[in-house]
């Protein structure tokens, strides 16, 4: 049975309404309001286009945004009736979402306008603030299942202005190159003597045509070329610019002269099809974000406690000895102690340790962890900026500029070479007809220059790389820009972290052993669980599944141990090994690794609930695939309690447990040192440090959209299985590059052949030059597109 | 012949108005998004089913 709402498989629970199934009552709720505002049409432009809500969200949960001061970080505008903003709803994704969010006024008479930006997964808001607050627009969002994402819905400083500076430089390129295309026909074809008025005419057109290509469009190859020769480094735009310099002033000579037509034609088309590479492999995903640091992995607002009253406060106005309020599911701001208040804190996500910790009031709890259960009371002992999870970010890492031109690119190693072989060849042509016929030097050299300009050399890479990033995409990694592919096909070493990335953070595996439990005996289990809130219990009640709630006498729980009570006069026992030894005699045989909790019925021994985690599908594979061209090592923040069977598993030689943030950055540091070139692959906060120094790293993400450190690519957890493929799909492209590179070097030489001989007349090289570049262009795309396809196979 | 300098100067005049189009059409964000305005071109823009604001929807989430 599906979800009318989400088209979810309905599991646990089936609820009818109006002769449609849905999963869970949250999606129930979405259907009712949206019918009864006569907004069906939801449901009829897609099959099942919501998304699963699950149980009813709190209802203070937006409070804060009725602060003012919180209220201004995302207003883009407000003048006192009206009022603007743009949420950031990673839920967006089909048509569906983009009728219903656009129908918002439908729902609310506040809302004015609202409208959608699909590939950015963005609503555009505006409101009328006298009937509606900013809470009552998030709220109204969060009734039909489109909670915003408001770390990343914040208006940033630079106002987020898109550079289109490419595009424009394009679309004058575009102008240009086709207007003396035209003017370059009657050329092609000759012209008779009648015409030589025209000649002149389209001559000087071209001319003027060709000032803003060069002047303009053009201009950052000229100015690459320039800071190349200052840091006395060859890249790829020398000899490019090399190439320009010579077509645009040798055909202002010829046009000027009237000696001949001039190359605009060449000159306008070789930037155009070089813009169009560039714009080519600037494929990025607008709706991901790569650059996130532990800021927007914090709440925005947590409630501070003054005087019994709980006032929504703003992070960063938190100050020492401030108590404030967690509730189930939040995080903790800053280093703190636990005043009141039943505390299992959760340290996955910045410690890499598995389950949950019970803390002690009076105990220091750590920034970052997430509280299970529920409410607890803590006062803070450190400011945000300076808890033991932020000093992190303070490390030289995260302070490095990653804009500094790279020397070692595949392109600019080639570029050194090729670039001396062309002014060898130059050198050598001019002193030939030095000797045979001075007349001709000027016409043969500037015609080698010419011809040896790589366009077809610098659009292998782009359109290579940006097809790469595209098929990588279409399978489910994420990559931050196309340089990734080249670090990705350069790594020796592979670094994995345990928990959330080789591990499955969702789904914990529940097995119980031991004799048969009656039903009874189940029941009353469960009756015994269900009254703790140690996640352990919880996951207890989530396997047995029952419904009864038998009354518990002489309930007892201690902590880190485990629980007891009587029921119907018999004394059930949940706990650990110690716990259960205490109060029982028979005595079970052996331990298993992971968590364990036995259970005994009045002095008798029932059997153990075994928790384990559970590997993420098709490690082995990826392990298996890995290790024959990498060395595999593993740093986790966890214990050691998995280690045996992993070394059985994966036979890994490096594994790393109880590894702290610090110690895995300097572990990749070390590794780097010693000549390695590293791939890190984690998901947690933990690991963002790691992420940064290595030099390829990668996020683990079950939701791309949710938050993950910050990374050069994010890999969609479902694909985990396919890592080893991508190493091997970067590998496989820079082979295509370089033969792509041996056939743009083959036109080269044709080219040249024409050119030293003095021979190299417009019209080859107009035709030379496009057909090197589009037959490179269509040999890379068919090749990496084939790639796809076997892979995908 | 001599139509032909006219006519190249219209023609070119033609493209700068063109390209004149083009850069307004960036300026103005119409390529930022290439997705949704075809799918909010096919809705309809008037409710087929409603005729009156309902209001017992709406209290439900103001409350």
């Amino acid at each position: 049975m599906k979800c009318f709402h989400c088209g979810d498989e309905c599991k646990t629970e089936i609820i009818s309404f109006q002769e449609k199934s849905f999963c869970c009552i949250g999606c129930k709720t979405v259907y009712e309001i949206l019918h009864d505002n006569k907004l069906d049409t939801y449901y009829s432009l897609e099959d099942n286009p919501g998304y699963k809500i699950g149980k009813i969200q709190r209802k203070d949960q937006y409070d804060f945004l009725d602060n003012e001061e919180i209220k201004q970080r995302y207003l883009l505008f407000d003048d006192g009736n009206i009022s603007k903003i743009s949420f950031s709803i990673p839920q967006i994704h089909c048509s569906s979402c983009i009728w219903l969010l656009e129908n918002l006024n439908r729902l609310s008479n506040g809302v004015i306008l609202s409208v959608v930006n699909f590939p950015k997964r963005r609503a555009d808001i505006t409101f009328d603030n006298t009937i509606l607050t900013l809470r009552e627009v998030a709220e109204l969002l969060s009734t039909i299942g489109y909670d915003p994402d408001l770390s990343a819905s914040e208006k940033t400083e630079s106002a987020k202005v898109k550079d289109r500076t490419l595009t424009y430089k394009i679309g004058v390129a575009g102008f240009c190159f086709g207007n003396i295309m035209l003017l370059s026909f009657p050329e092609y074809f000759g012209m008779d003597e009648n015409f030589s008025g025209f000649k002149k005419f389209f001559g000087y057109a071209s001319l003027v045509l060709s000032l803003p290509i060069f002047f303009y469009s053009g201009s950052d190859y000229i100015k690459s070329a320039f800071k190349g020769i200052q840091q006395r480094f060859i890249n790829i735009d020398i000899p490019i610019a090399l190439g320009m310099f010579t077509l645009f002033f040798r055909s202002i000579y010829e046009v000027l002269t009237s000696t001949g037509a001039g190359y605009f034609d060449s000159l306008s088309g070789l930037v155009f099809f070089l813009l169009l590479g560039k714009w080519f492999q600037q494929k990025t995903y607008d709706a991901l974000s790569f650059d996130r640091d532990y800021k927007s992995y914090f709440p925005i607002a947590v409630n501070k406690i003054v005087e019994d009253e709980r006032i929504p406060t703003n992070l960063d106005s938190l100050e020492i000895g401030d108590q404030i309020e967690l509730r189930n599911q939040e995080l903790i701001p800053s280093d703190s102690i636990l005043m009141d208040g039943k505390a299992f804190i959760d340290y996955s996500f910045i410690t890499g340790e598995s389950e949950p910790i019970r803390k002690q009031l009076g105990d220091k709890l750590y920034a970052g962890g997430r509280q299970m259960g529920a409410k607890i009371k803590i006062e803070l002992i450190k400011e945000v900026n300076n808890s033991y999870l932020t000093q992190l970010w303070n490390q030289e890492v995260f302070q490095k500029d990653d804009h500094i031109q790279d020397l070692n690119s595949i392109v600019n190693r080639i570029s050194k070479h090729f670039t001396l072989v062309i002014l060898l060849i130059t050198a050598l042509t001019g002193i030939y007809w030095w000797m045979i016929d001075p007349t001709m030097i000027w016409t043969s050299v500037t015609a080698v220059l010419i011809v040896a300009c790589p366009c077809a050399l610098a659009l292998a890479v782009p359109f290579t790389f940006g097809n790469m990033t595209r098929v990588m995409g279409r399978m489910g990694l994420y990559l931050k820009n196309v340089k990734v592919i080249e670090n990705m096909a350069e790594i020796t070493d592979v670094v994995l972290d345990k928990t959330g990335t080789i591990t499955n953070s969702d789904t914990m595996q529940l097995t119980y052993h031991g004799k048969e439990l009656t039903e009874t005996q189940k029941d009353h289990l469960h009756s015994l669980a269900s009254n703790s809130t140690h996640p352990l219990s919880i996951a207890i009640c989530h396997y047995l599944n029952r419904t009864a709630n038998e009354k518990i006498d002489k309930f007892n729980e201690e902590a880190g141990l485990g629980i007891s009570g009587l029921i119907q006069k018999k004394k059930y026992i949940l706990g650990s090994l110690y716990f259960i030894q205490k109060s029982t005699t028979h005595k079970p045989n052996s331990e298993p690794e992971g968590s364990v909790v036995h259970a005994s019925v009045d002095d008798y021994y029932l059997g153990y609930f075994h928790l384990q985690q559970q590997y993420r599908p098709g490690l082995l594979k990826v392990i298996k695939g890995l290790k024959r061209s990498h060395k595999i090592h593993l740093i986790s923040g966890d214990n050691d309690s998995q280690k045996m069977l992993l070394k059985e598993e994966f036979g890994m030689e490096n594994l790393h447990f109880n590894q702290s943030p610090m110690d895995k950055l300097s572990y990749i540091h070390k590794m780097q040192k010693a000549g390695k070139t590293v791939l890190m692959l984690g998901d947690g906060l933990n690991d963002a440090g790691a992420l940064k120094q290595s030099n390829v790293g990668i996020a683990v993400s079950d939701n791309i959209h949710q938050f993950s450190p910050s990374c050069d690519a994010i890999l969609d957890a479902k694909q985990f299985e396919r890592m080893s493929d991508f190493i091997a799909l970067s590998k496989k492209s820079i082979q295509i590059i370089h033969v792509s590179f041996v056939i743009s070097f083959l036109y080269n030489l044709i080219g040249i052949g024409f050119a030293v001989t003095g021979r190299l007349s417009p019209v080859i090289a107009a035709i030379l030059m496009p057909v090197s570049s589009i037959s490179v262009v269509a040999f890379t795309t068919f090749f990496t597109n084939l790639l796809y396809r076997k892979k995908v196979k | 012949m001599g139509i032909i300098y006219l006519l190249i100067v219209i023609s070119v005049c033609m493209a700068l108005l063109f390209l004149g189009a083009f850069i307004w059409a960036v300026k103005t964000g119409q390529f930022d998004d290439s997705y949704s305005p075809a799918v909010r071109m096919l809705m309809d823009d008037t409710p087929s089913t409603v005729e009156e604001k309902p209001t017992v929807g709406d209290k439900n989430i103001k409350e």
